[in-house]
């Protein structure tokens, strides 16, 4: 039993620390989906289909809104959680070496001699 | 629309943001209004980026040039989206380092240099000049507008009167609520107020004419999309270069733009608001954007040929008859443009009044003591330097003829605002970057763009002739300001934005690759780049010992005010475990205190005044190898021992304070066991004499009853003693029975001042009070309280050795505290004595022996705790001065839940 928590808040850890690649790469995501219309060829010399080209940046625009409002909610528990990742992190490390074998950890050692 | 009833629209809508300001400065004294600090009122703060070139201009643009005028808008959604990049560190760096400006916070990662806030400081001006005058131009604008659509009531004014006039009543607002004190922070919760409340206004605005546009004039969104299509907007070219670098431009000046660092950086007061912001201020963008291209279409269509698309929001719904809606609109545009010019002039007058005013007043004072109110100083510096900022926009308005498209002055004020983005990103993201770099980097950047966009925007004929443009200076082809190194056939702003910022970069690569930083310089860089690991490890810059704090508060009382800098001090030396108000000038302290200075007067200047008092800053090689990380170990070792060898220094200290105060109160308890059995002696041995005397018998009448009185009064004197004792025992027990009632603090200071006169009558004390501050109703045992009053009038009757001796009382209220001070104008208590005043059998001198055993101040220190409160005595108020606080209400026995 005493194993399975640890695990369990790594991969909160682990998922936060993903979270916050995500709001990394939202603006550059971003950056490419508004620079994409300059690849637009109007075919045939026609004119733009101005309207769609409007359509198209707004729901990029909410898209992105949409996506940081997301993150943030996430972000902003991360942050406020983040001494509880570092003991988590702390504990993660703790338990890499195991537990059960007496000889292993120093605390292992300190209690083979206690007895 | 009468004329005179727009102005009266202007006039009252300025009232109401008074009133708001005013009201939310007034809720935040009162510590109430949480709500003020949260992430709503935040976002809408930043909308200052929505100006009236939004809210005008930007269906203008999309009138000439389509879908591009969203780029304006695109540009801050990436920065804002992407926030954990960029903005989550400038606002922990900002709040860390008390940065009070884009320019402070230049200045301070690159060694605390002035030149650099000097260099940044100008460009922000000359940048923003134009901006300011756009502002003016477009309310101008829009009153005539008004005016030309109906002449009756006044006829079109002088535009050039109309653009003064807003100038000067912005300048009036700005002073009045942006300059009203000094804040530690810099922070301005009324104008954030009204600002919030501005950004409200004109979103409503342009939506309800978004609304009208949409659904009366056209039939739906889907009548919009075909008019769209069929509209001359839709042949608009998107040209790859421009639509890049506008958004690069426009993603840049939301983060150098002085007013945005002011919104963002500056008045944030919680940082989680930053993550609310990093979705609700996109999204606000959005929605000021949304209408743009439909009311631009439908204005096309309906409006004469001839009609200046920029008025469209506000021409459209006039020439449908909509006078009410063409208000609310022109409501929005005066609100884009006020709250533009407001925050614009707060931010760039806190940089003048920083960076060029209060270093120029360093230099010039003839002594290296700080005199003179310096918080008066610097209020005047900003309050002249907004209305020089509003006088330059309002100067560049006049001289330009303001004829220019809107659009077009708003990006020249961008591209200069831009030049700053190397150095500051540079400044948070990397630790080589070097002053040299930076100013190198800067200036060459803001010549550049002096050069090829801020000087061709007079047109031919201003400030360049001609021939200028066509061929060059002197002939020099490739030095066109147009077509800088034969680059021709790049659209003009794109040009300039090009190679200013290319060379910018170049230059301040270079110079931070070739130069070497200064110590200052290397630390504040770890500090800055390092933000997030640097919490606790911050490197010690001052040495200790070499400086008084009885100075440093001086110091500290001129800037901040006497309130603020006793309340830091107190904390201070409640932290360092010592009471009072005098901590020890640890290095910590004084890092403390410089950046709590630097808050209010910039981090260059308060730099500098504390390296005054303090000797110079110890960043030593022992920092220096600890900031290169190469024997860290071995530094971060010796440190320890260092830090370990100060703390017991500062204990042994502390202990040898501890030990002088035990025997001087061992010396006190001496004197006093032998002053009180000579005091008990004497009325003794006279009771005995005098009653020997009467039991003798054969005395006359008279005379018995004159000796009678004598043993009558020699007995009260002993009574009285002994009630003092035993006053002081029953206080000390906390066995103490109060009479908890209401009473006028300002009828307890009479009764006390009345009482004490009796005390050396002969004396004429001037007695100073504000009598609108002591009309507070206290609920506390009145006796108690008045007589500890009694006991500080009277001591200073006593003891004020002045010529002409002055009492002042102040009164204030904190909150649910009262403070009381009583000050006068005697040479107080020396250092050394403040410590045992309020011991009990302490007393200074005998010079004096006006009466009581020395348990006066004693009797009051008990009578306060049991009272709920303090009382202290108040170092460097030029007298001695004691500070009594006690609880506006007192509900029940302090000591009620130990007992």
């Amino acid at each position: 039993m005493r194993r399975r928590s640890p695990v369990f808040l790594a991969r909160r850890a682990y998922r936060l620390r993903r979270l916050r690649d995500a709001a990394r790469l939202l603006p550059l995501a971003g950056a490419f989906l508004l620079l994409l219309p300059i690849l637009w060829e109007p075919a045939g010399g026609a004119a733009r289909e101005t309207a769609w080209d409007g359509v198209y940046l707004f729901v990029i625009w909410g898209l992105l809104i949409g996506a940081a409002a997301w993150l943030a909610r996430g972000l902003v528990a991360g942050e406020d959680s983040d001494d509880d990742i570092a003991a988590d992190t702390a504990i993660e490390a703790m338990s890499d070496s195991p537990p059960d074998s007496p000889t292993d950890g120093p605390a292992g050692g300190l209690a083979g001699g206690g007895r | 629309m009468p004329f005179n009833l727009l102005v009266l629209a202007c006039l009252s809508y300025a009232i109401l943001l008074f009133a708001i300001a005013f009201a939310a400065e007034r809720n935040m004294q009162a510590g109430a209004a949480r709500w003020l600090r949260s992430p709503l009122v935040y976002t809408l703060s930043l909308s200052i980026y929505c100006t009236a070139w939004t809210f005008y201009g930007a269906v203008g643009y999309a009138a000439r040039s389509g879908l591009e005028f969203a780029t304006i808008y695109l540009g801050p959604t990436l920065v804002f989206v992407g926030w954990w990049w960029i903005l989550r560190k400038l606002v922990r760096i900002g709040r860390r380092q008390r940065v009070t400006s884009i320019a402070d916070m230049i200045s301070s990662r690159y060694g605390k240099s002035n030149l650099l806030g000097v260099i940044v400081t100008v460009m922000c001006v000359v940048a923003a000049t134009p901006y300011i005058a756009l502002q003016l131009q477009s309310v101008t604008l829009s009153f005539g507008v008004f005016a030309t659509a109906g002449t009756y009531g006044w006829a079109l004014p002088d535009t050039n009167s109309t653009a003064l006039w807003v100038a000067v009543g912005l300048a009036l607002f700005t002073i009045l609520f942006g300059t009203r004190n000094l804040d530690a922070n810099e922070q301005h919760t009324g104008i954030v107020t009204a600002i919030a409340v501005e950004a409200v206004v004109k979103l409503v605005a342009l939506l309800a004419v978004g609304i009208y546009v949409v659904w009366v004039l056209a039939d739906g969104p889907v009548d919009i999309f075909e008019r769209i299509n069929a509209s001359a907007l839709a042949d608009w070219e998107l040209i790859p270069s421009r639509w890049t670098g506008l958004i690069a431009l426009s993603a840049a000046a939301v983060l150098c733009l002085p007013r945005m660092f002011q919104v963002l950086v500056v008045e944030c007061s919680d940082e989680r608001n930053l993550a609310t912001a990093s979705w609700a201020f996109p999204l606000y963008l959005a929605a000021m954007s949304i209408f743009v291209v439909p009311i631009a279409v439908v204005g096309l269509q309906m409006l004469p040929a001839g009609a200046n698309p920029d008025l469209f929001v506000l021409t459209l719904p006039l020439s449908q008859g909509q006078g009410g809606l063409a208000m609310l609109a022109f409501l929005g545009g005066f609100s884009s443009a006020t709250s533009m010019v407001i925050v614009a002039s707060i931010a760039l007058s806190t940089m003048v009044s920083n960076h060029i005013v209060m270093p120029l007043w360093l230099s010039l004072r003839p002594t290296r003591e700080v005199t003179g109110d310096v918080r008066r100083l610097v209020l005047h510096a900003r309050r002249f330097s907004i209305a020089g900022v509003l006088g330059l926009g309002y100067l560049y308005y006049s001289l330009s003829g303001g004829s220019a498209a809107l659009a077009a002055i708003g990006l020249i004020s961008f591209v200069g605002v831009a030049q700053m983005l190397p150095a500051m990103l540079g400044a948070i993201f990397w630790r080589g970057a070097t002053r040299v770099g930076a100013s190198a980097g800067l200036c060459i950047g803001f010549a550049v763009w002096a050069y090829t966009l801020f000087l061709p925007s007079f047109g031919p004929g201003g400030v360049y002739s001609l021939s200028m443009f066509m061929e060059g200076p002197f002939g020099i082809g490739w030095l066109r300001p147009q077509a800088l190194f034969g680059v021709a056939g790049m659209d003009p702003l794109i040009h300039a934005l090009f190679w200013s910022l290319s060379l910018n970069t170049v230059a301040f690569a270079i110079g931070s690759l070739v130069s070497f930083p200064t110590p200052v310089e290397r630390v504040q860089g770890l500090a800055f780049v390092n933000v997030f690991d640097t919490e606790r490890t911050e490197p010690l810059a001052w040495e200790t010992g070499q400086v008084e704090t009885e100075e440093l508060l001086k110091l500290a009382q001129r800037i901040l005010g006497d309130e603020q800098a006793l309340t830091f001090f107190e904390h201070a030396a409640a932290e360092q475990g010592t009471g009072g108000y005098l901590p020890d000038p640890t290095p910590e302290f004084l890092d403390a205190l410089e950046r709590k200075l630097a808050g209010a007067v910039g981090a260059a200047a308060a730099h500098a005044m504390i390296a005054e008092l303090a000797g110079r800053a110890r960043v030593t090689v022992a920092d220096l190898m600890r900031v290169a990380d190469e024997t860290a170990q071995i530094m971060e070792y010796s440190g320890r021992l260092e830090a370990q060898r100060a703390e017991m220094e500062r204990t042994a200290r502390q202990l040898r304070e501890a030990n002088e105060k035990l025997t001087q109160l061992s010396i006190q308890k001496d004197a006093f066991l032998s002053q009180i059995s000579h005091e008990l002696r004497t009325p003794m041995t006279s009771i005995r004499a005098f009653s020997e005397i009467l039991m003798e018998g054969d005395v006359p009448p008279e005379v018995a009853s004159g000796q009678a009185r004598i043993i009558h009064e020699e007995a009260i004197r002993l009574t009285r003693l002994l009630d003092d004792l035993l006053d002081l025992s029953v206080l000390e027990n906390g066995t103490v029975q109060l009479d908890l009632r209401l009473a006028s603090l300002n009828e307890l200071i009479d009764r006390a001042l009345r009482s004490a006169a009796q005390v050396r009558p002969e004396r004429v004390f001037t007695i100073w009070r504000d009598l609108p501050s002591e009309a507070l109703f206290l609920r506390t045992d009145p006796d108690r309280l008045s007589q500890v009053f009694i006991n500080l009038v009277s001591n200073s009757r006593k003891y004020c050795d002045a010529a002409r001796p002055e009492l002042r009382i102040n009164v204030k209220q904190r909150g649910a505290r009262v403070i009381v001070d009583f000050i006068d104008n005697g040479s107080g208590i020396p250092k050394d004595k403040q410590q045992i005043i309020f011991e009990k059998f302490a007393r200074l001198s005998d010079q004096t022996r006006a009466g009581g055993a020395g348990l006066g101040l004693a009797i009051c220190r008990e009578i306060m705790a049991n009272l709920g409160g303090t009382i202290a005595y108040l170092p460097a108020q030029g007298g001695a001065a004691f500070r009594v606080t006690l609880p506006l209400r007192l509900e029940k026995h302090p000591f009620a839940d130990a007992a």
